[in-house]
């Protein structure tokens, strides 16, 4: 058990000595608390429509300026995160249990399991995500549970693949032929002896991945087929940034830039756990 | 060299019934399939001809007929027709294709370009101040929506500069130029989309030469080649460069849907009338045989894209072969 705590703690002080990954924390505890605290932090409501104060630039009273309809920027970017957050979330979510079963089955069973899994994975890697999500997306109606549901349906392949490898490479390994000779289920051996193995790739790829959620959710939105309005959603400001560019660039620079830190935290968070639970790999 | 180009082949079967059988499904996910979705658009139709269309359309037919008879179909590059104007999916495909096919290749090129020397200076240079930059701009390049450095370089070079065309691919007055005149035109226009389409390849493409090349130069026979006294640049651009790059051409090959897909939302931001704009002008309006038309034949093209790269990565690395 001491070993166990002396293994967290270096992996923790890696982890704090490692000045991006500290950022990357930063920017991710940072994004939940707005989110979190929505209600209290934002200083308007965010549907509040405001005709006599449309597109205006920042000033004390709207510090991000305001939307073509005078709705308050910060305060939609503030309740904006938790479409990015509750995305993100699931969609890895979704994608990382796709993952974990598809991945175990073909490689604990290999044959023909893993021969139909793996190339359903090399089909999803052939057709370029995007097509396929905005095809999906449009026949369901968009939605939150559908993008959520979608993003995750076309990125279990990482995962999977992940999870794969683990397996293949530490099911001929002693104790897994030790547990299997004292009779142990599969599903035992699946659940207790390997897949724990995999966790820390995965926990990897799952950080990234929240990012890469958050990513082609706002670009969902921006194509007027993410979230839906009066929802607002970083994505969708930014579409009608677009709309106002000649004349109002905060509505496009502010929210971007959001995007930007949030993915940009869970891409550092996500590196940072990579070299602290792989020692491996330090430099 | 030949079981392997064999068994490569044999690896694309299984793909393109899996990209087939996918895409239809797609198509039928749709409440009453595609037959249903043409009559939407045109809805005064009678119950009579509705039967008619459907049976023209064979929905009356089993699913497994409907699909052998739609693969049978785009086997012969027939992809039907577009609903909403009724012209051919194929005409409406290739007068998009040029313009996105190009700004794909430039966009390729430009990745290779500036990846590559960044890359090896940031290996060989390695915790430079260089390279810390480099870092910095690879994580940071990751996480930047394109579309919002779209605006971004809209605003900044089209509005408040003034120096660059922000929409299209041509301008309004192109009639009295030479073709010259007309050449410089469309490269003005397609700096900013270029640059856009390149820019999440250019990080990515960055890092993975510069963790190639760092794995290289710490391999034996590198050190074998400075023991003998050759010199550094001879070193690092001959014995380590080849080595690093060869993966990079199976990268290139996975990185094709990903640079395809880039051009729906570029094409879009920049109002630039190509397969991405299509591609979502046709889902939006549930245009099945176009969407499905621009869909398959783009998966089809990466599955040869990316057999392409395997078997150039086979040419290059006898390993690969034996494998």
């Amino acid at each position: 058990m001491s070993r166990t705590i002396t293994i967290a703690l270096s992996s923790l002080r890696q982890f704090a000595g490692n000045r991006l990954a500290v950022v990357g924390g930063a920017l991710v505890a940072l994004v939940f608390i707005v989110a979190l605290f929505a209600s209290f932090l934002s200083p308007h409501d965010p549907s509040a429509i405001d005709i006599k104060n449309i597109l205006i630039g920042p000033t004390f009273a709207h510090p991000l300026g305001t939307d073509e309809l005078g709705r308050d920027v910060l305060s939609r970017m503030i309740w904006g995160s938790r479409v990015s957050l509750k995305v993100g979330f699931a969609a890895v979510g979704i994608a990382t249990l796709i993952g974990i079963i598809l991945g175990s089955l073909a490689g604990y069973y290999g044959g023909i399991y893993d021969m139909v899994i793996m190339r359903s994975v090399d089909v999803m890697l052939t057709i370029p995500t995007i097509f396929l999500i905005l095809a999906v997306v449009v026949i369901l109606e968009p939605s939150i549970w559908n993008i959520m549901v979608v993003i995750g349906l076309t990125s279990w392949m990482e995962p999977a693949r992940l999870i794969r490898a683990e397996f293949m490479s530490i099911k001929e390994r002693e104790f897994v032929v030790a547990a299997r000779a004292v009779g142990a289920p599969d599903g035992r051996i699946i659940f207790r002896h390997i897949l724990p193995n995999g966790l820390s790739p995965l926990l990897v790829s799952a950080t990234m991945g929240i990012g890469g959620a958050i990513l082609i959710e706002s670009g969902l939105s921006f194509l007027g087929l993410g979230v839906q309005p009066p929802t607002p959603s970083w994505g969708s400001l930014l579409a009608s940034g677009k709309d106002h560019i000649e004349i109002a660039w905060w509505l496009s620079a502010f929210p971007g830039l959001a995007i930007l830190l949030t993915v940009l935290g869970y891409n550092l968070l996500g590196e940072g756990i990579r070299d602290a639970l792989d020692p491996r790999q330090r430099e | 060299m030949l079981v392997y180009l064999i068994k490569r082949t044999l690896l694309m079967i299984p793909i393109l019934f899996g990209i087939t059988l996918l895409d239809f499904g797609i198509m039928h996910l749709a409440p009453g399939g595609p037959a249903e979705a043409q009559m939407e658009f045109s809805a005064k139709a009678s119950a009579e001809a509705r039967e008619r269309l459907r049976k023209l359309y064979g929905a009356d037919q089993p699913v497994y007929k409907q699909y052998a008879t739609w693969v049978g179909k785009f086997a012969t590059l027939d992809f039907g027709e577009a609903f909403a104007d009724g012209r051919k999916v194929k005409d409406k495909i290739f007068e998009r294709l040029p313009i996105t096919l190009t700004m794909n290749l430039l966009s390729l090129g430009l990745i290779l370009l500036i990846a590559i020397p960044i890359g090896i200076l940031s290996a060989t240079r390695r915790y430079s101040l260089l390279d810390r930059f480099v870092t910095i701009f690879v994580f940071v390049g990751f996480s930047t929506p394109s579309f919002w450095l779209a605006l971004l370089l809209i605003y900044f070079f089209g509005v408040q500069v003034g120096i660059l065309p922000i929409s299209g691919i041509q301008s309004l007055d192109v009639s009295g130029l030479t073709s010259w005149g007309r050449l410089m035109d469309k490269a003005e226009h397609l700096i900013l989309p270029v640059f856009i389409l390149s820019f999440g390849g250019l990080a990515g493409f960055s890092r993975y030469v510069r963790n190639n090349m760092l794995e290289v130069l710490g391999q034996d026979y590198i050190r074998t080649a400075r023991a003998k006294g050759l010199p550094e640049g001879s070193v690092v651009y001959k014995h380590a460069l080849r080595n690093a790059l060869m993966p990079v051409i199976t990268i290139l090959g996975l990185a094709l849907p990903g640079i395809i897909g880039g051009s729906v939302i570029t094409e879009t931001v920049f109002g630039i009338p190509g397969m991405g704009q299509l591609f979502y002008q046709a889902t939006l309006s549930r245009d099945y045989n176009l969407s499905m038309g621009i869909l398959v034949p783009g998966a089809i093209l990466t599955m040869l894209g990316n057999f392409l790269a395997d078997v150039g990565y086979a040419l290059a690395d006898p390993r690969v072969r034996l494998k």
